[in-house]
């Protein structure tokens, strides 16, 4: 307890080890205190070593700069998304997805995807294809219904889901139909009693 | 992954693929594998993108999916791959020089997309060729299906894994996602096309349909009606045999560099009958006998069998110890030892290092400390004959840097400081991955730099870039010489002076690039193979 407090009373700058050892010598002159952090730019001793040139340096050279800007032309080359707007105050006709979607649902599972050349990406799509169906039956329920998954409804649920999922909207389908549906409906179960 | 290499693979992504992907690879890199809803709840994008970006990512290879329990797929991506986007544009120059243009196009266009099939890259790559030949000259199909399949031959391209196809005797619905297999026999099997036809050019295609065979005439947009005889057979790159290549190209020079251009030779003739028969993670290759190395070697050397003996002495009894004897039948049994020969190219990568960061004099302890492996500073200054005050203050420089290390034998059981010994010592292999961990975050500087370079002068490059623009189409329309110096002269001389300064500053800034990452290659193979032995 009383060496503890030390470090003020007797054996101040004392080190627990000989300073011999590791090569101070008594005397000699330590190298000033660092009161800041190390410079961000420290400055350079020796200067670097030139780049290589040459034939093959600059013929690897355009090449790298070359293949930056060719993919960036590629399909691979993901833009951000466009804005969602609020379709609340802009005319409905602006909204051309609506038609394009209700055809093409079936065949396409993600019409947003920049065109590419379907042959070479078959593979990869039927493969997520698959894995979205499959994702999607699952976002779909939970949001919808928030039941527990019912085989029999997977069916009808699909295409309606996707088109809601697709447009990223507040709005089910059901709210831009204009009406042409409503009579075909209700043909069947007319032995239902109404009241 | 340590958060250099996160940060280099966060640029990488962006500057190739765009901020969405970026974002999701970055996430997938840090937090390993995730499924699909998670990835899109913790990034915080719409699932529509998430889909997007993964799409692309396994298109590149960059990310690998699994099927869990419970039908889960699970994605995880692959930090050392997309690092490996630094080095595309060697290994395309690397085909050039080995397969002249045509190869070089057919490993761009597979290392661009990632994965094709081999009737889709020779079209393109045909396609490509014809745009720089000559008018009225077209490419052939079959010299790019040759070239193919000699790259295949040589395993610079493999195919990639495929969809099994098992009988439809499975009872159960389809999995999630398909486990794709490969065979190891087939992984190079060129599929038997007959692809007979010629590439296009983009305007003159009116002159190329007339007399071509009707049978497989290339359209430009109704090849979805045709069936494509080798539909789920898709090819990739492959790295790992680009790499044992630099590796053997790395051997060779440093032989060259000590020795002489002889024996480079000699070497690179027994690497090049060794590059199929041993694996590419080997220690040594395959036992040669000095008779087949004389039969093998190049046609233009001529030198007789007792210059060749005596070189492969030479060589088996060099310090360095790249080739090694292992037995004397067959006029002397040689080795070449890969990870020893690895070993040192990363020690001298060491101590270039630390000569041209501290010294020469630096450098003369450095190598002292590697060579008698341990020594106290008194023994330092002595055998370095550098005076003492000196030599203490560089062992410090270099231990606070980390390129050395201290190890303490301590002559008393309790460890007490004036009774231990302190000696220097250098761990080649830690010493390894710090350097390499240096490079990862000099790469992330250098990109950093070269974008905010760009950003800075982005309005100036645009403004130069219209002016081009409109050069051109007036040369096309046949324009006088007075409007285009017009037009010229839009750009004033000090922009003009700025536009040279920034595209040398760039240019120096993306020749640093891959300066540096021929040094993380040395680097990477060394610790690769080090502890794989381990």
């Amino acid at each position: 307890m009383a060496s503890r407090g030390g470090g003020r009373g007797r054996g101040r700058g004392q080190l627990t080890f000989n300073m011999e050892a590791v090569g101070i010598g008594k005397g000699d002159t330590l190298p000033p205190p660092t009161l800041q952090p190390s410079p961000l730019f420290p400055p350079l001793e020796f200067r670097p070593v030139p780049l290589p040139s040459g034939e093959e340096g600059e013929y690897v050279l355009a090449l790298k700069q070359e293949l930056r800007g060719a993919m960036r032309q590629l399909p691979y080359f993901i833009r951000p998304a466009v804005p969602k707007r609020d379709w609340r105050r802009l005319p409905r006709e602006l909204k051309i997805r609506v038609r394009k979607l209700q055809k093409e649902r079936i065949t396409i599972l993600l019409p947003k995807r920049p065109p590419k050349t379907t042959e070479d990406k078959e593979e990869t799509i039927q493969k997520l294809e698959t894995l979205e169906k499959k994702e999607e039956e699952v976002t779909s329920e939970e949001d919808e219904e928030k039941e527990e998954e019912e085989e029999k409804e997977e069916e009808e649920e699909e295409e309606y889901d996707e088109e809601e999922h697709e447009e990223e909207t507040d709005y089910i389908m059901s709210y831009f139909d204009n009406g042409e549906d409503f009579g075909g409906d209700s043909d069947d179960n007319m032995d239902e009693a109404t009241y | 992954m340590t958060q250099a290499e996160i940060k280099l693979c966060s640029l990488l992504l962006q500057e190739h693929f765009g901020e969405i992907v970026e974002k999701i690879g970055v996430h997938l890199i840090r937090t390993g594998s995730q499924p699909l809803r998670v990835i899109a709840h913790d990034t915080g994008t719409s699932l529509d993108q998430v889909k997007k970006a993964l799409c692309v990512l396994i298109q590149h290879n960059l990310v690998s999916y699994q099927v869990h329990k419970r039908g889960v797929v699970e994605y995880e991506a692959q930090c050392s791959r997309v690092l490996r986007m630094l080095r595309y544009p060697r290994y395309i120059y690397t085909t050039k020089t080995l397969y002249s243009d045509t190869g070089e196009l057919i490993v761009e266009e597979l290392l661009l997309n990632g994965k094709l099939t081999m009737s889709a890259v020779v079209k393109k790559v045909a396609d490509r060729l014809t745009e720089t030949m000559e008018d009225g000259k077209t490419m052939d199909y079959a010299e790019v299906s040759n070239t193919f399949v000699r790259l295949a031959d040589t395993h610079f391209v493999q195919r990639c894994p495929s969809v099994p196809t098992t009988e439809n005797s499975d009872p159960g619905p389809p999995p999630p996602a398909p486990t794709l297999v490969i065979n190891e026999k087939d992984m190079y099997l060129v599929p038997k096309l007959s692809l007979i036809g010629k590439g296009k050019r983009r305007r003159s295609s009116d002159e190329d349909a007339a007399g071509e065979p009707k049978a497989k005439r290339p359209k430009h947009t109704t090849d979805n009606k045709e069936p494509i005889p080798d539909d789920g057979i898709y090819w990739q790159a492959n790295l790992d045999r680009f790499h044992q290549h630099f590796r053997d190209q790395a051997i060779v020079s440093a032989v060259a560099n000590r020795m002489d251009q002889t024996s480079s030779e000699i070497v690179r003739t027994m690497l090049r009958m060794s590059e199929i028969t041993t694996s590419s993670s080997a220690p040594f290759t395959q036992p040669l006998s000095s008779n087949e190395i004389f039969r093998s070697l190049p046609v233009g050397y001529n030198i007789s069998k007792q210059v060749l003996d005596q070189y492969l002495t030479l060589l088996a009894d060099d310090p360095l110890e790249f080739v090694g004897k292992s037995g004397d039948s067959g006029g002397g049994m040689y080795v070449i030892n890969l990870h020893k020969a690895l070993a040192s190219l990363a020690t001298a990568t060491l101590e270039s290092v630390v000569q041209e960061r501290f010294g020469s004099r630096c450098a003369r302890i450095f190598r002292l400390v590697l060579q008698k492996k341990h020594l106290e500073q008194k023994q330092v200054e002595d055998f370095a004959m550098i005076p003492a005050k000196e030599a203490k203050d560089m062992l410090y420089k270099m231990l606070s840097e980390n390129f050395m290390s201290l190890q303490e034998i301590p002559k008393t059981p309790d460890h007490a400081p004036s009774r231990t010994f302190y000696l220097y010592t250098v761990n080649i292999l830690s010493a390894a991955r710090m350097l390499l961990h240096r490079c990862y975050k000099s790469i992330a500087n250098l990109i950093e730099r070269r974008q905010f370079e760009t950003k800075e002068n982005k309005r100036l490059l645009e403004k130069s870039q219209r002016v081009e623009a409109i050069i051109a189409s007036m040369q096309a329309t046949g324009a006088e010489e007075a409007q285009l110096q017009e037009i010229e002269e839009m750009i004033t001389a000090p922009e003009r002076q700025q536009l040279e300064t920034l595209k040398r500053n760039v240019n120096k800034l993306d020749a640093s690039e891959i300066q540096v990452d021929e040094t993380i290659f040395l680097l990477e193979s060394y610790i690769e193979c080090t502890t794989k032995r381990q």
